[in-house]
C-alpha cells in the first residue's frame, strides 16, 4: 500500500529557489542599469563643462 | 534610452502569466499520490530546463549570425541568452536536487543527466568568465560567437542523456526506463500545468533577453562615451 510522503518543506524550498533566482536576476539587471545611467550622466556633465 | 511600449506591455503580460502558472501549480494540479507536494516542483523544474537549453540554442544561432554579418547586436543577443540560460539551468539543477532528497534519499548523485547538466552549466559559466578576460571588443565578440557554437554541443548531450544512458532520472514524457526512480503517470491536469509552465517560462525568457540586450546596448554606449572623452 502506498502512503503519500510529507514533502511540503521540499516543495516550499523548491519554489523559494525558483522565485529567489528570478527576482535576484531582475534586481541585478536593475542595479546594473542604474549604475550605467549614473555613469552616463557623469560623462555627459563633464563633457558639457569642457 | 526610453523603454519601448511593447516591452512595458510584455513586462505586465509576463508577470500576470507567471502568477497564473504559479496558481495552476498550487491550486489546479493534483498532489501526486506517492511523492506528495514536492512533485509540484517538477512543473517549473522542466520549464527552467527547457528555457535554459533554448537560451543556449539562441546563443549558438546568434553566434553564427554574428560571424556572418559582423553586427554588434548579435554579440549582445548571445551574451544575453547565455546569462539567462545560466540562471535557468541553475534553477533546474537546484530544484532537481531538492526533489531528489526525499525521492532518491540523496541531494546529489553522479547520474548521467545530472552530470551532463552540470558540465553544460560550467561550460557557459566559463564563457562569461573568459569573455571578461578579452579587452578588444571585436576579438571578444568573435571569441564569444565561436565559443557559443562549440559550447552548444553540451546541450544535445544533456537533453538525450536520459534516453541514451541507463539512468535513475525519470523520463516523464515518452519514457519507460525501468531503472528510473520517481516516475509517475501524468493526469490531464498535470500535463496542462506543465505545458502552461513551459509557455510562460518561454515568455519570461523573451522578456528577460530583451531587457538584457538593452542593458548591453547602454553599456556599449557608455563605453563609447568614455573612449571619446579620452580622445
Amino acid at each position: 500500500m502506498n502512503t503519500t510522503l510529507n514533502t511540503v518543506n521540499y516543495f516550499i524550498a523548491g519554489y523559494v529557489v525558483i522565485f529567489g533566482s528570478i527576482i535576484g536576476y531582475v534586481i541585478s539587471l536593475y542595479v546594473r542599469w542604474k549604475n550605467l545611467k549614473q555613469e552616463e550622466e557623469i560623462i555627459t556633465d563633464s563633457t558639457d563643462q569642457n | 534610452m526610453k523603454k519601448p511600449v511593447a516591452l512595458k506591455v510584455l513586462d505586465i503580460v509576463t508577470i500576470i502569466a507567471l502568477l497564473g502558472a504559479t496558481a495552476m501549480v498550487f491550486f489546479y494540479a493534483p498532489i501526486e499520490r506517492v511523492m506528495g507536494a514536492v512533485q509540484k516542483v517538477f512543473y517549473f523544474h522542466v520549464a527552467a530546463g527547457w528555457v535554459g537549453m533554448l537560451s543556449f540554442l539562441f546563443a549558438a544561432v546568434a553566434g553564427i549570425i554574428f560571424l556572418v554579418k559582423k553586427k554588434k547586436i548579435w554579440d549582445l543577443v548571445g551574451v544575453a541568452a547565455v546569462e539567462i540560460g545560466i540562471i535557468f539551468i541553475f534553477i533546474n539543477i537546484v530544484t532537481g536536487s531538492i526533489w531528489a532528497r526525499p525521492i532518491w534519499n540523496t541531494w546529489w548523485t553522479w547520474d548521467p543527466r545530472l552530470t551532463t547538466a552540470t558540465i553544460m552549466e560550467l561550460v557557459y559559466i566559463a564563457y562569461l568568465m573568459l569573455r571578461q578576460g578579452i579587452d578588444d571588443p571585436e576579438r571578444r565578440a568573435r571569441f564569444g560567437a565561436v565559443y557559443a557554437i562549440v559550447g552548444f554541443l553540451s546541450v544535445p548531450l544533456t537533453f538525450f542523456s536520459i534516453r541514451i544512458f541507463r539512468t535513475i532520472h525519470p523520463v516523464v514524457i515518452a519514457g519507460s526506463d525501468p531503472t528510473a526512480v520517481g516516475t509517475f503517470d501524468m493526469t490531464p491536469a498535470m500535463f496542462q500545468t506543465l505545458m502552461v509552465g513551459i509557455v510562460v517560462f518561454s515568455i519570461l525568457f523573451v522578456d528577460l533577453v530583451w531587457h538584457r540586450i538593452r542593458l548591453g546596448q547602454l553599456a556599449n554606449q557608455v563605453e563609447e562615451m568614455k573612449f571619446n572623452l579620452q580622445d
